[in-house]
């Protein structure tokens, strides 16, 4: 599979050793937009503390079975003869009743780990309905206002200090969302909805991955999980309530017809026009998100033009066909798509 | 533990069947060398003959215009682009008439019955061009390949296409050619009474 030029993973040639082995210690680093060992929210807090013991416990022993194992090839060599008749049925007794000890303790740990993750109160939690689709995200804000529920697409917008409920579908097939500074995997099963209740008590931005295979472009089905204050993400609720602005220069007008009367309303939406089509993520703020194609991209002008040209050449396999394009029209086209803010 | 028959073998005995076969390879690529290295070849070209392995074409070239004839299906006996066709029956809404091929506002896809014809090229410029009463044309709608992948979802419908190409699993409503209809005669398609 040919990578996208753009794509800006550093670790996509490790050409030398060195390279290779930084890359291998890269997750070891804690911190980062996606990494359990920099926890932004109880859940994440507790999945790291058993994280931390299990891998405490595990490194002991590795160091006790390496030791068993150094020092008679250590006393071999200094000369001392052979002992087997010492007691090592005792040794092995002990090592046995340590092990199922540990393992005890692992299983215990793990247990009370769950239970804890479930105990969140979500008495006023903010429910968001997210669908895995092949591969993007869609991400609905529903309202008891029915006007006022709206659907955005790959980038994730939560309060901080409230607890959120994601009700997780999937329109095709099993995908996961996998947000580890926030809280553990939950899969996405068609026909079967499922939810994950989670808290970030800091503003931030996150990344979640898809942590189930789930087709070609499972690698680059991701976005970010933005923790906003509650005044900042009331302010973006309601700014992505509103319908999508209106064409100014007559460039901007152009693009709108060629979006409405072109290949590009067959899928996508537009709030406020009338293009309505779901299959494709909602573009009545497009230009206000980060990220293009599911956190592939960074969201500037010429990553849009080129995801517009050829989606095949940068995501192969993704269910956006090359439309062809005038390189006026695709011109008019663009300055439309940035005024969508 | 050897078994009995073994054991009870002289050596001589044993050695003699082992000249024996040994005479007996010696025989056979003496006699047909050029025999056996036929045979080689031809086995070795029975094997390259599962090689062959579908394309899945994320990329395409600019594909013919339709003012470009004769047309031809790019995806005919393409499996993967056919599975595509039929996740795009269901996006572009072609159910809201066709019902899943049975029909209903418009007419079936599933039966014999076509009234602009079955060739790709014809569902082809169905597909693009619109037809009188109802069909509307997807001109610069949908992109040509995907036209294409469209039009061998359809001539599936009616058994038109291999059946190890044709899906074998579809999300709604079943729509395959019964075993019956293959048995017992079809009336003839009617054409169409003239206006």
């Amino acid at each position: 599979m040919k990578r996208a030029p753009q794509s800006s993973s550093p670790s996509s040639s490790p050409s030398n050793p060195r390279l290779a082995l930084f890359v291998l210690f890269a997750g070891c680093s804690s911190g980062g937009p996606q990494s359990i060992l920099d926890p932004a929210g109880p859940q994440a807090q507790q999945i790291e503390d058993l994280w931390w013991l299990f891998f405490t416990i595990c490194t002991l022993v590795y160091v006790i079975v390496i030791a068993f194992l150094a020092v008679p090839i250590w006393r071999r060599h200094q000369g001392h003869s052979d002992s087997a008749d010492r007691p090592l049925q005792i040794t092995v007794g002990v090592a046995t009743a340590a092990t199922i000890l540990i393992l005890f303790v692992l299983a215990g740990a793990s247990y009370s780990t769950g239970r804890a993750l479930s105990e969140l109160p979500t008495g006023d939690a903010l429910i968001i309905r997210v669908t895995g689709r092949q591969w993007w995200w869609e991400i609905t804000y529903p309202s008891a206002t029915p006007s006022d529920t709206f659907t955005t697409a790959n980038e994730l917008h939560i309060p901080v200090g409230r607890a959120v409920v994601l009700e997780l579908d999937s329109a095709d097939v099993i995908h996961s969302f996998w947000a580890p500074n926030l809280t553990g995997k939950r899969d996405l099963i068609p026909g079967r909805p499922t939810s994950l209740a989670f808290r970030s008590d800091r503003p931030g931005t996150f990344r979640a991955q898809c942590a189930e295979l789930c087709g070609v472009q499972h690698a680059l089905m991701a976005m970010p999980v933005i923790a906003d204050p509650p005044e900042a993400f009331e302010a973006w609720l309601s700014h992505q309530r509103s319908s999508a602005a209106q064409p100014q220069t007559d460039e901007q007008r152009r693009g709108q017809q060629i979006f409405l009367s072109r290949q590009c309303a067959s899928c996508h939406r537009i709030q406020g026009t009338s293009a309505g089509a779901t299959n494709g993520p909602d573009l009545t703020h497009i230009a206000s998100r980060g990220t293009l194609a599911a956190g592939t991209l960074p969201n500037t002008r010429e990553h849009l033009a080129d995801w517009i040209r050829d989606p095949q050449q940068i995501k192969p396999g993704n269910k956006m066909p090359p439309v062809p394009l005038a390189t006026e029209e695709l011109d008019a086209l663009l300055a439309y798509l940035l005024t969508l803010r | 533990m050897t078994p009995p028959s073994c054991s009870a073998r002289s050596p001589s005995a044993l050695s003699g069947r082992v000249d024996g076969r040994r005479g007996w390879i010696a025989k056979v690529r003496s006699e047909s060398a050029p025999y056996s290295s036929s045979v080689a070849v031809l086995l070795l070209a029975l094997l390259a003959l599962g090689c062959e392995r579908e394309q899945r074409r994320f990329q395409e070239g600019p594909l013919p215009n339709l003012a470009g004839a004769p047309l031809e299906n790019p995806y005919e006996h393409n499996a993967w682009a056919l599975s595509e066709g039929q996740r795009l029956f269901r996006w572009y809404n072609c159910s809201g008439c066709h019902a899943n091929g049975g029909g209903g506002m418009g007419p079936a896809l599933t039966d014999d019955k076509w009234v602009y014809g079955s060739e790709p090229a014809q569902i082809f410029a169905t597909i693009i061009e619109g037809r009188p009463n109802g069909m509307p044309s997807f001109r610069d709608k949908i992109t040509d390949q995907e036209v294409w992948q469209l039009v061998t979802f359809v001539r599936s419908l009616s058994g038109m296409v291999r059946q190890d190409v044709a899906s074998s699993r579809q999300d709604h409503m079943q729509v395959k050619p019964s075993a019956l209809s293959l048995d017992q005669p079809q009336p003839k398609a009617v054409p169409p009474p003239l206006p």
